[in-house]
Order: structure tokens, then sequence, then C-alpha cells
């Protein structure tokens, strides 16, 4: 499941223009935080207040919901990918209990997952 | 949207309405304005769409071609799409970087944008307009095997179905798997059976025994 790429560790070290390192790390498991501020925002709804794992650290990107308004989006902040089960983002789900959603996040909008039971 | 437990405010969507929309009038407006001033002509913006029709969409399927061809080349489009992509005469990524995301018999990839509708276009084209469509958009999430069987493409449960929600500045290409039946084809012949629409995961490309 983690990536094991070079690539990843290498953007993974290091500030990159951001003034911090990454928070997350690949693997790890992490939760969208439940807020619903106005503005442009590129955090989907359907995945806020839902945990996943980081399944990519994708790098230092200009912040998105600054760059809208005509700001220039610096400092850079960490981007990642995180996976979530579909069972996990809708009660409902009908399709298989593997199936999955990979959605970049940006790291103003993640927490570190509380701690859960992993099922037998 | 389809019905779920999130709370959220109404909130507008972005639609393709068919070029009446205050902001398709002033792109016109402004393409005016340019070709008067002598910026722009008309020749330019037509060879520019030609480009985008023409030319664009095969790449993608050059790129899946010779991937399937060339175990090596599959192996740096997989590792770093980009450069891959980059490799071949004419084709430029605009994007950060381009994720080449390969089909396997227990992983099937599919792609959609629910916040606008970003595609790699240097690779594909201009999106499809069901691509952009407030219903691909919502129900590619929600509901993806209903979606994918309404594209004529079945998948067993025990096949994940992993779908790539493109938020943000990285591009996705999915890399369906090589048919069987095409044992010492060159790229060219490959790249006979390889549409968009495989590449964007909403269908699976069929052999010549298929």
């Amino acid at each position: 499941m983690p990536s094991d790429s070079v690539r990843d560790s290498v953007r993974a070290s290091g500030d990159r223009g951001t003034g911090t390192t990454s928070r997350f790390a690949v693997g790890q498991p992490v939760r969208v935080r439940r807020t619903t501020p106005p503005g442009h925002r590129r955090t989907p709804r359907y995945v806020r207040g839902c945990s996943g794992i980081v399944e990519r650290v994708c790098g230092p990107f200009r912040n998105p919901e600054e760059v809208a308004y005509g700001f220039s989006g610096e400092p850079r902040r960490w981007l990642y990918r995180v996976r979530f089960p579909m069972t996990d983002v809708w009660n409902d789900y009908l399709g298989g209990h593997r199936d999955v959603i990979d959605v970049e996040i940006f790291e103003h909008w993640l927490e570190p997952a509380p701690d859960q039971e992993t099922a037998p | 949207m389809t019905t779920h437990d999130h709370d959220h405010e109404p909130h507008a969507t972005i639609v393709d309405d068919g070029g009446t929309s205050e902001f398709a009038l002033l792109s016109r407006a402004m393409q005016e304005l340019l070709a008067e001033r002598g910026h722009l002509t008309a020749e330019q913006i037509r060879r520019e769409i030609e480009l985008f029709d023409e030319d664009f969409p095969y790449r993608g399927t050059r790129v899946i071609a010779r991937a399937w061809h060339d175990p090596a080349f599959m192996d740096l489009l997989l590792t770093d799409g980009k450069t891959a992509c980059e490799s071949i005469p004419g084709i430029d990524i605009e994007a950060p970087e381009l994720i080449a995301i390969a089909n396997t018999p227990s992983v099937h990839n599919v792609v959609v944008c629910t916040l606008c509708s970003c595609y790699p276009r240097s690779l594909l084209g201009q999106p499809p307009t069901w691509y952009k469509s407030d219903e691909y958009r919502s129900r590619m999430v929600r509901e993806p095997r209903s979606v994918l069987r309404e594209f004529g493409t079945a998948l067993d449960d025990d096949v994940e179905v992993r779908v790539h929600d493109s938020t943000a500045n990285l591009r996705y290409l999915v890399v369906p798997q090589r048919p069987g039946g095409t044992d010492g084809w060159s790229e060219e012949q490959l790249s006979t059976l390889i549409s968009r629409d495989a590449l964007v995961g909403v269908t699976i490309p069929k052999g010549p025994n298929d």
C-alpha cells in the first residue's frame, strides 16, 4: 500500500521552500478536519471528517485557497494523497468492500487520526 | 448530489452550459478584442483548437502503446510519468506532475475531478462533456461501479475500484492492462486498441479475441 519510491522520500525531507518539513508520512493514518469555512476550498466536502491513510507525499504547492483570490499562495504548503475506504466515506456504499478513493489534500486540512482499534 | 450524511450549505456547481454564460460571453468578447487589436488571429485560434482536437488526444494513446510495448518505458512511466511522457518528441506536460496509474487484475483505476474538470489535456485533448458534467463528477465518487456499468465496464466484487479525485495540481493517466492476443504487435498496432475513455478509466480496451 504505501508507495516506496525514492521520489517520495526525497520530497518528504527538507522544507523545499515551505519553511517546515512535511508533518505526515506515507502510511500514516490521518483525518480530514470537519469544518466548513466559506470561500474557495479544494478539500471536497464528502471527505471532511473522514479518516484515511497517506498514500503519498506529493510535495509543496502554493495554497490554492489563497491563489484563487489573487494572493501569492506562499509559503507553500505540503500536499498529500490520502486514501479512504469507500465504506468509511459513505455509510451505505454498495460497491466492493475493497473500493477506495484517493484525494489530494493540503496539510492544513489534516490532523493525525484518532487512535482506532484495528478490526480482526 | 446524491444523499449522504455530511452537512453542507448549498453551493454553486460548475456546469458546462453550452457557452451562454457570462464567462463564455466575456471570453468571446476578449477573443474579438485581441483579434481586432492584432494580437491574435482567427487562424491561430483555429489552429490551437485543431491541435487540441486532432493531436493532443493521440498523445496519450502513444504513451500507453509504448508502455505496453516496452517494459523499461512502462517502469519509467509508472515511476515518473511526466519525464516518461516528455521523452516522446512533441509531448509537453503542463502539470507539475503526471501520475500514471496502472490497472491490474486486482485494481481498476478511474479518474474524476469533483471540483471542476481537471484533466490531462496535453495528453488527451479537451475533456468530453460527460466528464465535465455534474452527474459524472458527483456520481463517480459516490457510486463508481454503477457509473462504470453505464459505460459498459463491469467489475467483480473482489476487484478494488480505486477512484482518483484530482483536486490539486497533479494529473492522472490510467494505464489499462494490455489485452491478450496481442503478442508480437507493434506500437502502432497496439495504439489501435486504446481509446481516450480507457485512459480516464471508464472503459477497458478490448483485444482481438474479446
